[in-house]
């Protein structure tokens, strides 16, 4: 199909060039303008994710393995799948004590765990690269360690987020992490539970990814 | 789908007669267009924002060529495979050729346009391949054996109570329940099932990025990540157009899209991807296609005007603003692309021969060029249209398909009788003395008159009133 390649390629050249176009400098002071103060983003982030059924938890560095085991065992949940070569997979096994909710190491590829990961195991967590405050978003960053799916299929996804990275701006994390320079496989903004409105605009949700997204907010 | 024209006034009619259908589009429309001027509050902000989106997608079209091939080498870098197709046969041809290479036996989709444009799924299942929507709006849709009437909200034109007897007639199982919640978690059980067995899954793209090589796609229900992470091999449909040049350009139109589109600030997902599964990762799919779609694209930027057409990022606002569609609602149009967006747009892919009448259904109130994030002049370019389709620049696709010679005798008299003074008095003075005696069933009158009483001509002309008021004649 090269043939299509070329043939589109000096169509396009040909016809720009005999008209061609001056674009607009692009103004990023729009986006650029949207800050908020350090103490506003946390609240921010939380009312615009509470608005679409997102939950939150408080914890500190030292406790949130227990916060999570308490908060697992108080809505039954019997398992959690985790990424055990994180160092947030050694702070959850060394906190984790003796929890009702069975560990799952995430150390196969998905094609060994699929069936489970479908059909039994009830709930994932990750870790985020921070939350933006405009849209109320967190920013996953999945790895080798962190799989993609650690956040998609189990039916409870709990994301820890440490309240000292959180960002104004899509854009601004973007930037400032440098992003464009190393960007991984796949990268995702999540800002709520799976949800849909496509049945007469009646809003329901987990369709198909999480029903529930829990934020385990960690204080510095 | 490419034997007789659509019959646009027809369908119409048809859409017109049935209030059920106008009540679910006016109250759809009706909620969307107050999310979505709520999100736009602050006049400073959107004029802001609006202006650097547009100023994106203008930079993107002005090196359009270079851009498309710097995405393909940063693609190719990531290890995504990229394919060209000048025609929807091409591209459906290049999807079988993949399909057919991996075996594939079940195909899960998310939200794609282009793929609606190629009638890809028509194409799989004539070769045997099972292929299921899985945004639930598309999938309700496929279940019912019709086409989306809404690029954002496919299903739009049903209610519930019409999907609850849809589901318990077609899955197994269902019970007949006329619960939103309820249905949802039906459909999540079915589609789950089929994400794990899929063999190939595909997607659209709304913007991709030329400086990283990445695949940009933004969702709320998880089915567009299933898609393209679960199954083992991923294929991308984008238009040709779709192209940003750098990552940044991403922020302004995301921010755009949803609060456009829904009236939320953000999709729940914004998915970024860069390539199939590195080594060492667990997950994601191990082959990732981009098979980029010409069909008559390099022809729309081929003309200057014409060339706005392609800054348009698909939010659909220009349907939920517009009086026509919002009364006609989707299906009327028999288009993937229906509202104002597939008036300019379709009638440029498929020719003015076959898409002739779509320009026409306009009231150019300009409610929809208000609106949109990329400032798009669709008024324009629809008047363009029109006067293709009677005086063609060779510009479209089987312009002048519309040229009548009754029409064009008309027009030609009323400029000859507005050029003279004496010739405008004597028409006039016909008119009010025997306008009323012309019948109404003349072929010009004829159209407008089958569905409305003829306008009476006033005994007196407008000019002979005013000099009765003694205002002086110039
Ligand atoms: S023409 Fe403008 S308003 Fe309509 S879908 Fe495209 S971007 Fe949105």
């Amino acid at each position: 199909m090269s043939d299509a390649r070329n043939s589109i390629l000096t169509k396009l050249r040909r016809t720009r060039d005999s008209h061609p176009l001056t674009p607009p400098v692009s103004d990023f002071a729009p986006i650029e303008a949207k800050r908020w103060a350090e103490e506003e983003r946390l609240p921010r982030i939380r009312r615009l994710m509470e608005a679409v059924h997102t939950e939150f938890l408080d914890a500190t560095e030292a406790d949130w393995p227990a916060v999570l085991r308490e908060f697992l065992a108080r809505e039954g949940v019997g398992s959690l799948v985790y990424a055990p070569a994180t160092e947030a997979g050694t702070r959850l096994v060394e906190g984790w004590g003796t929890g009702s909710t069975a560990l799952i190491p995430y150390d196969r590829p998905l094609d060994d765990l699929k069936p489970q990961l479908f059909d039994t195991i009830e709930a994932g967590l990750t870790t985020t690269r921070g939350a933006i405050a405009e849209t109320g978003s967190l920013i996953l960053w999945p790895t080798v360690e962190e799989p993609r799916t650690l956040s998609l299929v189990p039916h409870i996804h709990i994301a820890l987020l440490r309240a000292d990275a959180l960002y104004d701006t899509f854009l601004q994390a973007m930037r400032e992490q440098g992003w464009a320079q190393a960007m991984p496989t796949n990268v995702l903004l999540v800002s709520g539970p799976s949800k849909t409105a496509d049945i007469e605009q009646t809003l329901a949700y987990g369709v198909h990814g999480p029903k529930r997204l829990v934020v385990l907010v960690v204080h510095p | 789908m490419d034997g007789n024209a659509p019959d646009f006034a027809a369908a119409s009619r048809t859409a017109l007669a049935d209030p059920q259908l106008r009540g679910n589009f006016r109250r759809a429309m009706d909620g969307l267009m107050s999310k979505r001027a709520a999100q736009f509050a602050d006049a400073g902000e959107w004029t802001g924002v609006r202006a650097l989106a547009a100023s994106v997608r203008l930079r993107a079209l002005s090196k359009l060529p270079e851009l498309l091939e710097t995405l393909e080498e940063n693609c190719t870098r990531n290890g995504i495979t990229v394919h060209w197709a000048a025609t929807t046969a091409e591209a459906n041809a290049i999807a079988l050729d993949i399909l057919h290479r991996v075996d594939a036996k079940l195909v899960v989709k998310g939200k794609s346009m282009v793929t609606e444009e190629m009638h890809l799924n028509a194409v799989l299942e004539k070769d045997g391949i099972e292929v299921l929507e899985s945004d639930l709006g598309e999938y309700i849709v496929q279940l019912d054996g019709t086409m989306p009437s809404h690029i954002i909200m496919p299903a739009i034109h049903l209610n519930t109570k019409q999907i609850a007897h849809l589901f318990k007639r077609k899955i197994k199982d269902a019970e007949s329940r006329e619960d939103a919640a309820y249905l949802t978690d039906l459909a999540r059980r079915v589609l789950r099932a089929k994400f794990q067995a899929a063999d190939v899954g595909m997607s659209g793209v709304n913007a991709a990025v030329a400086e990283t090589g990445t695949l940009c796609l933004i969702e709320n229900e998880g089915n567009g990540r299933m898609c393209t992470t679960v199954p083992p091999v991923h294929i991308a449909f984008m238009g040709l157009e779709k192209v940003v040049e750098k990552l940044e350009d991403v922020p302004p139109v995301i921010s755009l899209l949803p609060r456009s589109a829904t009236g939320q600030p953000i999709t729940t997902y914004v998915n970024m991807i860069s390539g199939p599964r590195r080594p060492g990762e667990k997950d994601g799919p191990r082959e990732v296609h981009l098979v980029i779609l010409d069909n008559g694209r390099s022809s729309i930027y081929a003309d200057p005007e014409l060339r706005d057409t392609l800054r348009c990022i698909r939010c659909g606002a220009c349907m939920n603003h517009c009086p026509v569609y919002t009364k006609v609602g989707g299906h009327a149009y028999e288009a993937p692309y229906p509202g104002p967006i597939g008036k300019i747009l379709v009638p440029q892919i498929e020719g003015l021969e076959k898409r002739g009448a779509m320009p026409h259904a306009c009231t150019m109130c300009n409610a929809c060029v208000e609106i949109c994030p990329v400032k798009i002049p669709i008024v324009e370019i629809m008047g363009r249209l029109r006067v293709e389709a009677v005086k063609p620049s060779g510009a479209v696709k089987d312009g002048g398909a519309k040229a009548s010679r009754t029409e064009a005798m008309v027009w030609s008299g009323w400029a000859a009788m507005n050029a003279s003074p004496t010739a405008y008095r004597v028409a006039t003075l016909a008119m009010s003395k025997l306008g009323n005696a012309a019948p109404s069933s003349l072929p010009m009158l004829r159209e407008w008159t089958n569905v409305r009483t003829k306008p009476r001509f006033a005994g007196r002309t407008l000019h002979d009133l005013t000099r009765a008021k003694g205002v002086p004649d110039v």
